[in-house]
């Protein structure tokens, strides 16, 4: 096969990875702070895609225009979840946590599909059928704008996490629980905010993700997996990570699918799994554990 | 007190002898029809589709079939059917689930259910409990070889199907004076896809076919992104693309064809997807051109008009398709039989299936008969092409009403 072909093949992996890779630097964010597995992650993405299509569609805007509204929208959603809900089985045992956001999963799931009803819905952009060609390589200008968004917003994340003092706050939470007390942080507020800031990337993550796939109720079981895939790989709790872990699966879902049948994609972006398991257990990035 | 109520009991007994009188007499006469009821009440038939799901539009597409069907089997003399609708939900073992609980609830025959994989678990049920079931579609070859007694198909097999396609093919590369010397294989790696696969591999050697076939290539149905399978298609340089798969993933190579900037010299389907109402309609300009071999209707037979006027005035705006024809033709079975055994026992109406002989039917072929295993051997594929937003028939000879448009106008110049 030609060089070109595994050049094309690679940049839409890569920029689809970075898509997938700021939908699972939510979930490490929401874990490395807060302790809590989010299961309904994936479904939380697809409110954002359903929010993103039907102002698309109503309102004729661009997903790309409505990236920081629905951000917005899904930190109110996380902040007021995490609030009223979550923050009630922070303490509690881990299987009752993972019972409650399996439970919220399947809620999410079967309100959309009461609303929306099962078919696959899609946007309409002006640059939906669009591609840069750069010699032989042809490049999804969809998947560029997404990738270039998702690298932006991640920035953005970096840069408050690192100059704000909120985010400093938020990290000496999760680095020490108790200093974080001792020292008159609120804690429960800013475990909110980390709960908001872990589902407006997955909201910016869902609005661009309607660039490249259809919208359907039932993506959400299959994308959690896929972010679990994706933090494990990269390292639990460690945000570059995250971005490292879904360009790595990207890259080599699509590799994969050239070099060996499509159809079988999923598998190495397992074993990948499995090897880092084996040989590096904390993730690519992650810390070892004391 | 008690000689007023004895007076008042007899007044009673004596107005009330008359009314009851003529109420015995009402009963008396009602009898004899209220036993012709029971005898030519409607069968109750069970549609199951995937009505949900992944495969919920076609499903749902497969139930426009089940809403005309009722008048239109009234203007043929045929009795009432009561249709009691169960959903799949797209999946095999709640397809299964469905098939006993619509027999519990009473259903006398099942009609279902478009995929091949559900359509097996309801045929090992329907065996089982000895309900008759029609399907409506599903091309999967060994359904009608498991020597069942109580299952019955009038849709053609994957061999059936890939055969009458080849056959087709050539009919159309000689009217359009131009033949692809080789072609990519794309197909959906499920019972329907891969069986249709196999039996590519089967039969092309016995057509002797003008190309051959560069690389195969199968993906699963609920792809979300098919970048990858276009590439590694375009890579191959191949002339045409020959293509089997299902509606979501149809438009996704659509709009990775457009991407990757590759228009094949034609896209030939042995599958739903390129023709239905949805791809057109979601695709508009760019929907133009594949050609589709599949099991469909001869525009040149009488019932066709009547099912198509129907269609027209339910549904406006939406063309008639193999999911229409083909469910509806399942009842035009259940209905026929129904008539002809005259009773709702499954081992009669099996029976009276099994000797069915309809010649005013709708798809292409001679009728629905069906041989010793339960399948309609001789319905025949049609080929069809997308030509601005209608669908026009192509081959075989005896039921085209329009010559090939070929080859593929370039995606790019559609504005």
């Amino acid at each position: 096969m030609p060089f070109d072909l595994y050049l094309n093949v690679a940049i839409g992996g890569v920029l689809t990875g970075l898509v997938y890779g700021l939908m699972a630097l939510g979930l490490s964010v929401i874990f490395g702070v807060v302790r809590v597995v989010n299961f309904a992650h994936g479904e939380m993405m697809t409110i954002a895609m359903f929010l993103a299509v039907v102002l698309c569609t109503g309102l004729h805007l661009d997903p790309l225009i409505l990236l920081v509204p629905i951000a917005a929208v899904m930190f109110a959603f996380g902040y007021v979840l995490q609030r009223g809900l979550i923050n009630l089985f922070v303490t509690r045992p881990e299987h009752t946590q993972f019972l409650l956001l399996v439970a919220l999963a399947i809620v999410i799931t079967n309100t959309l599909l009461i609303i929306f009803g099962p078919d696959a819905r899609s946007v309409q952009t002006a640059y939906g059928f669009e591609s840069f060609q750069f010699g032989p390589v042809l490049v999804d200008a969809a998947k560029v704008y997404a990738g270039l968004a998702a690298i932006a917003f991640a920035a953005g994340l970096f840069v408050f996490f690192r100059f704000t003092l909120v985010g400093k706050a938020i990290r000496a939470c999760a680095d020490n629980h108790t200093g974080a007390l001792v020292v008159g942080l609120d804690v429960k507020r800013l475990y909110a905010l980390t709960f908001g800031l872990g589902a407006a990337c997955v909201g910016a993550a869902g609005t661009m993700l309607t660039l490249i796939i259809d919208t359907t109720p039932t993506l959400g079981p299959s994308y959690t997996l896929l972010a679990f895939v994706i933090v494990i790989t990269g390292g639990l709790g460690s945000m570059p990570g995250a971005l490292l872990g879904g360009v790595l699966i990207g890259l080599t879902e699509a590799l994969a699918g050239l070099m060996f049948t499509p159809s079988v994609k999923s598998m190495f972006a397992f074993a990948i799994l499995v090897l880092v398991l084996l040989f590096r257990p904390q993730g690519i990035l992650g810390k070892r554990l004391a | 007190m008690k000689t007023k109520s004895r007076s008042n009991a007899a007044r009673a007994t004596r107005r009330t002898f008359t009314a009851g009188l003529g109420a015995a007499g009402f009963i008396a006469s009602a009898a004899p029809f209220s036993i012709l009821r029971a005898q030519g009440g409607p069968l109750k038939v069970g549609v199951l589709l995937p009505r949900s799901g992944l495969q919920a539009g076609i499903g749902q597409d497969c139930q426009r079939g089940v809403a005309i069907a009722p008048a239109i089997l009234k203007s043929l003399g045929l009795p009432d059917l009561a249709i009691v609708n169960g959903d799949t939900e797209s999946n095999v073992d709640t397809a299964r689930a469905r098939a006993e609980q619509l027999i519990n609830d009473g259903v006398q025959l099942l009609v279902g259910a478009f995929d091949s994989g559900q359509t097996t678990a309801i045929a090992q049920v329907a065996e089982q409990k000895g309900i008759p079931l029609v399907i409506n579609i599903a091309g999967a070859p060994q359904i009608t070889e498991q020597g069942y007694k109580f299952v019955f198909r009038n849709f053609p097999t994957g061999p059936m199907i890939v055969g009458d396609a080849f056959d087709n093919q050539k009919e159309i590369f000689a009217a359009a004076g131009a033949t692809p010397k080789t072609v990519v294989f794309m197909h959906i790696n499920d019972t329907y896809g891969t069986s249709i696969a196999g039996a590519v591999d089967h039969v092309l050697p016995k057509f002797d076919m003008p190309y051959t076939i560069a690389e195969k290539i199968s993906y699963d149905p609920a792809a979300r992104d098919l970048s990858v399978e276009v590439a590694k298609a375009k890579a191959t340089n191949a002339d045409a693309l020959l293509v089997v798969s299902r509606l979501n993933d149809a438009m996704l190579l659509t709009r990775e064809l457009v991407k990757q900037r590759w228009t094949p010299q034609a896209i030939l389907s042995m599958g739903p997807g390129w023709y239905e109402d949805q791809y057109i309609k979601t695709l508009g300009k760019l929907s133009d051109g594949p050609i589709s071999f599949v099991p469909w209707y001869d525009p040149h037979k009488k019932l066709t008009g009547v099912l198509e006027a129907a269609l027209a005035k339910a549904d406006p705006g939406v063309n008639l398709n193999t999911n229409h024809i083909f469910t509806f033709e399942a009842l035009l079975v259940a209905a026929d039989a129904y008539k002809r055994a005259g009773s709702t026992d499954p081992k009669a109406l099996a029976e009276a299936i099994r000797t069915a002989n309809i010649t005013d039917n709708v798809s292409i072929g001679p009728g629905i008969s069906f041989n010793a295993k339960g399948q309609n051997d001789k319905v025949k594929d049609g080929a069809i092409q997308n030509i601005g937003g209608k669908l026009v028939t192509l081959a075989p000879k005896e039921a085209a009403n329009a010559k090939p448009e070929w080859p593929l106008p370039s995606y790019q110049s559609r504005g």
